[in-house]
């Protein structure tokens, strides 16, 4: 099944739920009225708080910088041994 | 490592790689040892003499192990891969970039994750702990989280890092999945993991450490960002 069909189903599963709540006034009309609106903002913050918190752990390694650095000069000593240029001529 | 009787093929597409492809080679050979390999080189036809770097490089380590498969121009990643592809001899293939931003000193644990969990495919993710990113500005970072979150959000894809192109495959899974893809540049890597996902292939995850070293340049500009929303809608249309 294709992707956007799973969201889709999703999403009228979901709409069947919040009218069905309308239609028993199981909790007040005007609650249920809200809860879209509800969800948006549930769903905004849910985004915004997982780009935060990803951002606030975002790994960084800035170790392997200077361990890069080390290969490389390793590797052109070697490089220069079998008389292999790589610089730009 | 227990006996190893496979083989791997490593694709690395070059364009202007002249220092960087001899020291990927170095540092591939020093840290695979006791597994067979050979090391494809797409070139799309470079004009700073990537190439006579690598058959100088042939003469070093042997023209069995160093494969140059040239192009005579810029022909795009996705056909790359499949060029390399043809290629290949290995019951695995490796994809990694030429620009070092992908570590060699990885390549064993992919293998051995491979190994251990008889994956289709290990993809290298570096928002995992034990992975990471350096050089990148506080711009780049949010660009890049707010991607994902949205990525994983709409697309529910399994893997924690979609455009990451570090990657072991089977190589028949490889040439399953790349058949079926269209996109370019990165959203092409993006399209490969879902696709993959979608069909069902047993996707593994292994910690990579990814350092920019293009100071300065941000590669997601505003036109990218477009590209890569326009990827996700199709990819939300088509898998």
């Amino acid at each position: 099944m294709k992707h956007i069909l799973k969201i889709i189903a999703l999403f009228v599963a979901v709409s069947a739920i919040w009218v069905s709540l309308l239609e028993t006034s199981l909790i007040p009309h005007s609650l249920t009225w809200l809860l879209p609106i509800y969800f948006v903002v549930a769903l905004g913050c849910y985004g915004l708080l997982m780009v935060g918190i990803g951002l606030m752990r975002f790994p960084t390694c800035p170790q392997e910088a200077i361990l890069l650095q080390k290969d490389i000069s390793e590797a052109r000593e070697f490089l220069k041994q079998q008389g292999i240029h790589v610089d730009p001529e | 490592m227990e006996k190893n009787k496979n083989k791997y093929s490593l694709i690395i597409p070059t364009y202007n790689e002249r220092l960087n492809i001899a020291l990927i080679v170095y540092l591939v050979f020093k840290h695979l040892r006791d597994v067979e390999f050979e090391i494809i080189v797409v070139d799309d036809g470079s004009p700073d003499g990537t190439q006579d770097v690598v058959k100088q490089l042939q003469q070093v380590y042997g023209e069995d192990r160093i494969l140059l498969r040239a192009r005579p121009r810029k022909l795009g990643l996705g056909t790359a891969y499949s060029h390399g592809l043809k290629h290949a001899s290995g019951e695995f293939v490796i994809i990694m970039d030429a620009d070092l931003s992908h570590h060699p000193k990885y390549l064993p644990s992919f293998i051995k994750k491979q190994m251990e969990t008889g994956a289709s495919i290990v993809t290298g993710t570096r928002y995992v702990k034990g992975g990471g990113v350096h050089g990148w500005t506080l711009m780049r970072k949010l660009t890049s989280r707010g991607a994902n979150v949205l990525a994983q959000t709409l697309l529910w894809p399994g893997v924690s890092d979609l455009t990451g192109s570090f990657r072991l495959y089977r190589r028949s899974v490889l040439e399953d999945v790349i058949s079926s893809c269209v996109s370019k540049g990165y959203v092409f890597q993006m399209e490969m993991i879902v696709r993959a996902s979608r069909k069902g292939y047993h996707i593994e995850e292994v910690p990579i450490t990814f350092v920019d070293r293009v100071y300065g340049i941000s590669k997601l500009g505003g036109s990218e960002i477009v590209e890569y929303l326009k990827g996700l809608v199709y990819l939300l249309l088509t898998t």
